[in-house]
């Protein structure tokens, strides 16, 4: 068979479900209980191994089917899951994404057999006799003592955990009607109803399954609700509560009658299951609970038992994404062949260079649209009707350019799964206990930018943990905990997303780094005791510049920052750091929301045009000579009590202004976090969406130039990064 | 294809002639993308003199540097005669380059093209060939552009 055609495919869902494999395998270790967990993981080591045998790559088929047999006696109970374990599942990983990603460059899995891996992962399955009376042991001894009975419960039932129905999920007018309706003594039948798995249209065979029951008697409740089963929001199973007057085999026929019902279940129904029970504590309602958690906040308050189970567990922030995203894509307990697929997602996968072509049809046609509007402005207002088409088009042309924008819009999500994994290994390696948080995975940013922003993330983090993070020892003395917090932040700010990378560990010791540059010749003795704090830190940044005492294999080879700040403003964005000697330091990077098309303030300086971006300009300001008052030799102006400096845009580009020196100034407030400038221009011409055009690396030597833009009449204006100026 | 096929043949190398002053310079036509006529040059602050600044080349925004200020001659004078080469060598960004004005296309064969070392003639030159009409300057482009 020719399967050349769905490599493409295969290759991204074998990255997605390593990407979820390694996710779910982290949090197994925190919580190596979790039957969930286990689960999703059996599933997508099944599927991958599926995949790579339908792709006829031998090697990653026989690793992948030794994988899934330890997950197989995992989840049968034979075998306990223990770090020795979760090590070799680690490696397991890395290995086939050691094939996936040969498999992308040559189209074939290589030869490496990983032999020593699948030794490993079958000693993993041998151990199961002896090694499992000393796992549990290990097992007790960290576990709490309720959770070792849970676990030992769960043991003793297997059974029972997975037969057993969660109980119903119903609101309060459900459950009222149910009562309302054993007070009429009416007969009640809980049905389960199950719809097949390549069912495409549920909600149409629910309604018909409701019309069918309305033949025989009421459905008074359901679970989930109707109107989420309307919505499709259910996975494959759903469940009624139907009052009737007959018995209960002619409604299951007439529900079975419905195409695409794989089965209809009937039980009499008395109202017991719709229960707080919290006596029993097995893995089905857990799950059912957790779900329940997640779907609605009404139900809440009743899974306190449930909630606090969770809470014992303290399963780190990242871990806890990774299972709530993981519970999520669960399906309701009583399908128990759940095939992990949230409500139908209205998703297609787009090539990212059809998307980068529309996008330049986007550019060309704002180009198009502003040459049009300059030449209707020099035919001057003679037609109304043109400058109505002409506006129509404006905005026409900028809600496309906002839409396309927002398609190549991606959460950095995809970017930061790999992190968690990343710091546990550097945990182990370093022998510093160590624990990322993360928040802001959502934030969005251009396709582009996210795919270049993981390296720089990788550096910063692995510098957090190696030389930010002290040594356990000298965190003791210092009075922190031993465990070392790493934490990853994003948001957005205005037109741009923010990333921080922030730690508790030592901080920049300045002195260090102001002796080292002396020692390296970087600075001279002079230089090094007038330079303050921050040109010490930003000394940083410069190439081969490390402050460690120690190579390590992690980092401090040197390399490492320089390529942080290179790669980031190739990216149009900067790296900033805050560090506190002690306390810890924070690396933000700041990056433009998107790379391609902005608002910008179009300006004259001289005889020349420029561009500023909108996006960093605070308000315009006309200043009279009078007002400019010199400070250490620079020109400040005050303004509403804030002194800022000036910068006369002619000087800097190198122009002679086209102003009489006592004439009044256009100053454009410009704010680059918490610092302001006055860009001093001659002119403005106004607002105009403008499409940024790389210049090429040859005559890209000018810091604060960081780009062009082609003009309605074809003119080139080049575009003022502000923030490069402050 | 058929400029390839006729070069390879006849061992010979296809030239664009062009002039600096009074003196001629051969570039290779491989490298060259288009050639065009002096059009409005938009100034980039801060760069090295020889860089004239950028042009619109059918919405590309193109640096373009002038070869009589690489070469160390005196600043461009326009004329009507000035053109922009465009060029383009391989996989890297496309180049302008200003000349004074563009003669005619040459076939040398490696037979006439007599090889100079760099140490003489400014180091951009590889070679010189000769014609009926005068020598050629064969200039080494892929240098030209590295040294930046």
């Amino acid at each position: 068979m020719d399967v050349s055609q769905y490599l493409d495919i295969f290759l991204d869902e074998s990255r997605e479900h390593l990407q979820n494999l390694n996710n779910n395998v982290l949090a197994l270790e925190q919580d190596s209980e979790n039957m969930d967990t286990i689960n999703e993981i059996f599933r997508a080591a099944h599927t991958l191994k599926g995949m790579a045998g339908t792709m006829g790559y031998k090697r990653m088929q026989t690793l992948t089917h030794d994988m899934e047999n330890v997950f197989s006696e995992v989840r049968d109970g034979n075998i306990k899951v223990n770090s020795d374990m979760i090590d070799t599942l680690f490696q397991c990983l890395d290995a086939l994404e050691g094939y996936v990603t040969t498999i992308q460059e040559t189209s074939d899995e290589g030869d490496n057999d990983n032999e020593p891996i699948i030794k490993a992962l079958n000693d993993c399955l041998n151990a199961k006799g002896g090694a499992d009376e000393a796992a549990k042991e290990e097992k007790s001894e960290k576990a709490a003592p309720a959770k070792k009975a849970k676990a030992k419960k769960k043991k003793a039932e297997p059974k029972k955990s997975e037969e057993k129905a969660a109980p119903l999920k119903l609101s309060d007018e459900d459950r009222k009607g149910i009562e309302d309706a054993m007070l009429a003594n009416r007969k009640l039948y809980l049905i389960t109803v199950k719809v097949q798995e390549n069912c495409l249209l549920k909600a149409a065979r629910a309604f018909l399954v409701f019309k069918a029951i309305e033949e025989f008697g009421d459905i008074i409740a359901a679970d989930p609700s109707t109107q989420d089963i309307e919505d499709e929001k259910f996975d494959f199973t759903f469940r009624l509560v139907v009052a009737s007057d007959g018995e209960v085999a002619p409604m299951l026929t007439a529900i079975k009658n419905v195409s695409e019902i794989e089965d209809a279940v009937g039980v009499p129904f008395n109202g017991d299951d719709v229960s707080e029970d919290a006596g029993e504590n097995t893995a089905a309602e857990e799950v059912a609970e957790e779900s329940a958690e997640e779907e609605s906040e009404a139900e809440e308050k009743k899974e306190e038992p449930a909630k606090e189970e969770k809470h014992v567990q303290t399963a780190p922030a990242p871990v806890k994404a990774a299972e709530a995203s993981h519970s999520g894509s669960q399906s309701q307990p009583p399908a128990k062949k759940a095939a992990g697929k949230p409500a139908v997602n209205r998703t297609v996968r787009v090539d990212i260079e059809k998307l980068d072509s529309l996008m330049n049809l986007v550019s060309e046609l704002i180009i198009a649209k502003n040459s049009l509007v300059s030449s209707a402005t020099s035919l001057g207002n003679g037609s109304n009707q043109l400058n109505d088409h002409i506006e129509y088009l404006e905005s026409v042309t900028t809600n496309l350019h906002e839409s396309v924008m927002k398609v190549r819009m991606v959460p950095i999500e995809s970017v930061v799964t790999k992190f968690p994994r990343m710091i546990r290994d550097l945990s182990k390696k370093l022998n510093k206990p160590l624990e990322l948080y993360m928040s802001g995975e959502e934030t969005e940013l251009d396709r582009t930018v996210v795919d270049e922003i993981g390296d720089p993330l990788m550096h910063l983090l692995r510098n957090s943990a190696d030389h930010g993070i002290e040594e356990p020892e000298v965190r003791a003395q210092r009075g922190k905990p031993e465990l070392g917090s790493i934490y990853l932040d994003a948001y957005q700010d205005g037109n741009n997303v923010v990333i921080e990378v922030r730690d508790d560990g030592n901080g920049i010791d300045v002195e260090a780094v102001r002796r080292k540059a002396v020692e390296r010749g970087v600075l001279t003795e002079e230089q090094a005791a007038a330079a303050d704090e921050n040109e010490i830190i930003s000394l940083l940044f410069q190439p081969s510049f490390s402050t460690a005492k120690q190579v390590t294999d992690v980092s401090g080879r040197g390399v490492g920052l320089d390529v942080v700040k290179s790669k980031i403003e190739s990216l149009s964005g900067e790296v900033d750091v805050k560090t506190k000697l002690g306390e810890g330091s924070t690396f933000s990077i700041r990056l433009p929301l998107t790379l391609a098309i902005i608002q910008a303030l179009m300006v004259v300086v001289g005889n020349e045009k420029y561009a500023i971006a909108l996006g960093s300009i605070q308000t315009i300001e006309d200043i009279s000579p009078a007002d400019i008052k010199t400070v250490q030799g620079r020109e400040v102006i005050n303004m509403r009590g804030n002194v800022i400096p000036l910068i006369r845009l002619d000087e800097v580009v190198g122009v002679e202004s086209n102003r009489q020196p006592d004439d009044n100034m256009v100053v454009l407030i410009a704010k680059k976090g918490d610092k302001l400038a006055g860009l001093v221009v001659d002119e403005l011409i106004g607002q105009q969406e403008i499409v940024i055009k790389s210049m090429g690396k040859y005559i890209n030597k000018c810091k604060f130039i960081s780009g062009a833009t082609i003009l309605g009449d074809g003119e080139i204006a080049l575009i003022i990064d502000a923030n490069a100026l402050i | 294809m058929a400029n390839e096929l006729s070069t390879t043949l006849n061992d010979s190398t296809q030239y664009i002639v062009i002039r600096l002053g009074t003196e001629q310079y051969g570039i290779d036509i491989k490298f060259i993308d288009n050639i065009v006529r002096m059009q409005q040059i938009t100034r980039v602050p801060q760069v090295s003199p020889y860089w004239k600044g950028v042009i619109n080349l059918r919405g590309e925004v193109i640096p373009v540097l002038s070869l009589r200020v690489k070469m160390g001659m005196e600043n461009d004078s326009e004329t009507k005669d000035t053109r922009i080469i465009i060029i383009k060598i391989d996989q890297h960004e496309p180049v302008g380059v200003m000349v004074d004005s563009v003669k005619e296309v040459v076939n040398l064969s490696a037979a006439e093209v007599e090889r100079v070392t760099s140490a003489e003639a400014n180091g951009y030159v590889s070679g010189v060939g000769k014609q009926d009409q005068g020598l050629i300057s064969i200039l080494d482009t892929e240098l030209v552009l590295q040294d930046m």
